[in-house]
């Protein structure tokens, strides 16, 4: 047995885990990074960059059909478009590869080991990883787990055969037929949009009445219509109760309780995701947990002494932006410098057609802690640059406290919206008011004149509505 | 005649109440509009308070150097004009007050041909409320760390910008100040320093302590002896004493030793006058006892020891200690000794490094006993095992001397028959 000691041993080198793992190897800490498949986690290999990537193709290839079918006012006529989706799996699976490799990269420079292999816990010092040439034991002053995630699979439908997770959605070798996704939360519809634009025939089957229950009914209209726009079928309390014999079709409770079998070349489920604390001997430190998660505090200190948690396996937001900042965190805090969480804002995206935006609370939310607001919202039908985007839905909105002013959140949805996260943030992160933003001149014509107009509004002077 | 009251007007944010610095005007005078009626301070700035009306001054709120509610009257004018008193709060002239800007903007809307400098004045700071508990301070990022690396609680600072925002500057002058004015939720250093005047005893007492160190080479000898045999002896005499006699000590059996010791070597008990370079080597014993009081050290004196028996000389000490520390001791008491002995008691210590009483040339210090694992050439026995550490003028006293000194209480106190029989 290979025994190595270092000061820090990172498990697992997803967006938390090799920031984390960069940050520390810059501080000069004697880091180790072990990770079990290709560096970059979920995100990188089978989660928001190949989604995005799947996204792009098939908003490129619907622009170019509806073109084809006449349906574009822009004058622009062309023939209809054929997809070797092969290429396009290629394409993407190249995009995944460079950042491998940047990822690998970028871990070296900073002067970072990494070991590929699967850690399991020996005790809160010590790790036991599993690589190609055997067993190394790796004995660390300090341990983080970045485990992540993975796709909650339902009891009635086991992934397998038409039933796929996410990942196995991103590496089709054909776009299906007819696909039905389970969830109609933000990774099924930004998938099942994509396969629509592609041609697929989508049916989106969710147990809530409304789709993207995470969000207010404002936010979610807009992709609703959209979806519909797109030939999407939306069944809202509808429930997936499990494959008809067959296996070809999936039998599904309807909102008024009778039942219905829907044939589908794929099922995609996507009902959330579970912290991956199992299968990596996490039980025998008997840490203390946050239900599902581990439980942390505002160090991403777990209830160990030298055992740090950041990421999907602390709970939500599960968002890879968060679990970098927690890594960077948790690096310097390993330094001795003194750091705790205090961040404000954690912009949340759905990458959705179109593109929804959060940042903070929501007018609703707001009202829930007792607050009282001033809301008001911009639609992007007074926009001229949304005109000029051939789309006029959508619309930003922000959330102030009525007695100051400063604002508490920004929503927005949107094509393209996605961008304007960072100023959102930004002002929520800085402690902006209405007045902050009304008096920031944004540049015209831009999407984000909305937020200036929104802001405008609540303080009573808007221009533009 | 109509009155107008004009208000001395919130001229910073937080503060209750601001200093009348100076008067531009006097009772009877005639005021234009906007003409400065005086002036206030606060910690931060000064702020001319300007007249909202055209009027004559009619009462004045106070004297230059007064304090000055916000909101209080400030000025009250005599407007000859619409025949109603009206209260008006005067707009500070370093900020601009105006309707909120939220009603202006409606005015904006309603009457767009008005330029937009007059009903749309730059925004107005709102009144923040008091931030409630467990809500959050409100701060940049790069504040947030700074004051995180700081171990300041952003907590307990007023924030000075936008809505209580809490600003580099704020942090800055926070730090500067001390934040004496908030509890401390980490441990800070202290920066006080307390001076007190060194007088009376203390000041005699430094000045003697100076002396002695500063003219007398100390040489410090330290020495272990086994009381063993002396304990006993000393439990036994108190259990079998008659109640007419004093409990015994252990400082009756040393300054029995001492005495017999310095029968051997007179030039310890002396008195070393380094002016004119005699040592006065003295044939009575005097023994300075160094004992605390409640003002300080003070050293009385056991005098004649040489002519005392054992339950004397214990008697003699309890006489004169208490004497000094009940503040009766004579100055008879308290001066002309030859030879001191110092005990810390109970404490002992180990080892000490007793600084002379000057003029003398040696000084017995008695460290705690202790018992302590003894080989005794089989094995070990506990043994009750005391240090003396003594110290000696080493201008008059070779370190031969001073150890063949300290060997001879050694033996007299091992073998304590031998403090009372001549060999």
């Amino acid at each position: 047995m290979n025994d190595t000691t270092c000061k820090l041993l990172v498990i697992g080198a997803g967006p938390g885990g090799y920031t984390c793992a960069i940050r520390a190897g810059q501080l000069g800490i004697d880091t180790v990074v072990v990770e079990s498949e290709k560096p970059g986690g979920t995100c990188l290999n089978i989660g928001c960059i190949p989604s995005k990537a799947l996204i792009h193709a098939a908003d490129t290839y619907e622009t170019v059909a509806r073109a084809a079918d006449g349906k574009a006012q822009l004058g622009i006529s062309a023939l209809k478009p054929s997809l070797d989706f092969t290429k396009t799996i290629a394409w993407k699976y190249d995009i995944v590869r460079r950042l491998n490799g940047g990822v690998s990269g970028l871990l070296k420079r900073a002067g970072v080991r990494y070991v590929a292999g699967h850690a399991s816990f020996h005790d809160g010092k010590t790790v036991e990883v599993h690589t190609t040439n055997g067993v190394q034991l790796i004995h660390a002053e300090t341990i983080v787990i970045a485990t992540g995630s993975a796709p909650i699979e339902l009891p009635s439908l086991p992934f397998g055969g038409r039933v796929i997770s996410s990942t196995d959605a991103l590496a089709l070798a054909e776009v299906p037929k007819r696909l039905i996704v389970v969830g109609g939360g933000y990774i099924g519809l930004e998938l099942g949009t994509a396969f629509a634009k592609l041609g697929a025939d989508v049916t989106v089957v969710e147990a809530t009445p409304r789709i993207l229950p995470q969000y207010d009914g404002e936010l979610s209209d807009p992709v609703a219509r959209r979806l519909r726009a797109l030939g999407v079928t939306i069944l809202t309390s509808a429930k997936a109760k499990g494959l008809v014999a067959e296996g070809t079709a999936l039998l599904i409770e309807t909102a008024d309780g009778g039942q219905t079998t829907l044939e589908a070349d794929k099922i995609l489920v996507t009902v959330g995701r579970k912290p991956a604390t199992s299968g990596f001997g996490l039980e025998l430190l008997d840490l203390d947990m946050d239900g599902p998660y581990i439980r942390i505090d505002d160090r991403c200190r777990t209830s160990m002494r030298g055992v740090f948690a950041i990421g999907d396996v602390t709970g939500e937001p599960m968002l890879a932006h968060r679990a970098m900042a927690q890594g960077e965190m948790v690096a310097e805090i390993v330094a001795g410098h003194r750091r705790a969480w205090d961040r404000v804002a954690i912009p949340a995206i759905c990458f959705t057609d179109p593109e929804i935006v959060t940042v903070g609370l929501s007018p609703s939310e707001a009202w829930d802690k007792g607050l009282e607001v001033k809301s008001d919202l911009f639609p992007f039908k007074a926009s001229g640059r949304a005109l000029t985007l051939d789309r006029d839905d959508g619309f930003i909105r922000t959330v102030a406290r009525a007695d100051n002013h400063v604002l508490l959140g920004i929503q927005g949805v949107g094509p393209g919206l996605a961008e304007l996260s960072a100023a959102f943030s930004l002002a929520l992160e800085m402690g902006a008011r209405l007045e902050d933003i009304a008096l920031t001149i944004h540049a015209h014509p831009t999407l984000s004149e909305g937020f200036h107009e929104a802001a405008l509004k609540s303080l009573g002077h808007a221009i533009h509505v | 005649m109509t009155e107008r009251v004009v208000r001395l007007p919130d001229v910073g944010e937080g503060i209750a109440e601001a200093e009348l610095v100076e008067w531009q005007v006097q009772v009877g005078d005639l005021v234009r509009e906007d003409a400065v009626l005086g002036a206030v301070m606060t910690d931060k700035a000064t702020v001319e308070i300007p007249s909202p009306a055209e009027g004559r001054v009619v009462w004045l709120a106070g004297k230059v150097g007064d304090m000055l509610a916000i909101g209080s009257d400030f000025v009250r004018l005599d407007v000859d004009s619409k025949g109603e008193t009206s209260t008006t709060t005067a707009a500070p002239a370093v900020q601009t007050t105006s309707a909120p800007a939220r009603k202006a903007g409606h005015a904006a809307r309603a009457t767009p041909a008005i330029a937009p400098a007059h009903v749309a004045p730059s925004p107005q700071p709102l009144a923040t409320p008091a931030r409630r508990e467990g809500e959050r301070p409100l701060a940049a990022p790069a504040v947030r760390l700074r004051a995180r690396e700081a171990g300041v609680d952003l907590r307990q600072l007023h924030g000075s910008g936008p809505a209580g925002r809490i600003t580099h500057d704020d942090l800055d002058s926070y730090i500067a100040r001390g934040s004496d004015d908030a509890p401390a939720l980490r441990r800070r250093p202290k920066t006080a320093v307390t001076e007190t005047k060194i007088v009376g005893l203390r000041r005699k007492i430094a000045e003697r302590m100076s002396i002695a160190n500063a003219r007398i080479p100390h040489i410090t000898y330290v020495e272990e002896v086994d009381v063993t045999a002396l304990e006993d002896l000393r439990a036994k005499l108190n259990e079998q004493k008659r109640t007419d006699r004093p409990k015994l000590t252990l400082l009756p059996f040393l300054m029995q030793a001492i005495v017999r010791a310095v029968a051997a070597q007179p030039e310890l008990n002396a008195h070393f006058d380094d002016e004119a370079g005699i040592v006065h080597q003295h044939a009575a014993v005097h023994m300075g006892i160094a004992t605390q009081t409640g003002s300080g050290l003070m050293v009385p004196v056991v005098r004649h020891t040489e002519a005392r028996d054992l339950f004397d000389c214990a008697a003699e000490v309890i006489r004169v200690t208490e004497a000094a520390r009940n503040g009766t001791a004579t100055r008879d008491e308290l001066i002309g000794s030859t030879i001191t002995i110092t005990s810390l008691g109970a404490l002992g210590g180990l080892a000490t490094t007793p600084i002379i009483n000057h003029p003398e040339v040696a000084i017995v210090g008695v460290n705690r006993i202790a018992i302590r694992p003894h080989w005794d050439g089989a094995g070990f026995v506990p043994r009750k095992m005391m240090n003396l550490s003594s110290s000696f003028d080493h201008r008059v006293i070779d370190g031969f001397n001073a150890a063949l000194f300290v060997q001879r209480i050694k033996t007299q106190l091992e073998t304590p028959a031998m403090i009372f029989i001549d060999a």
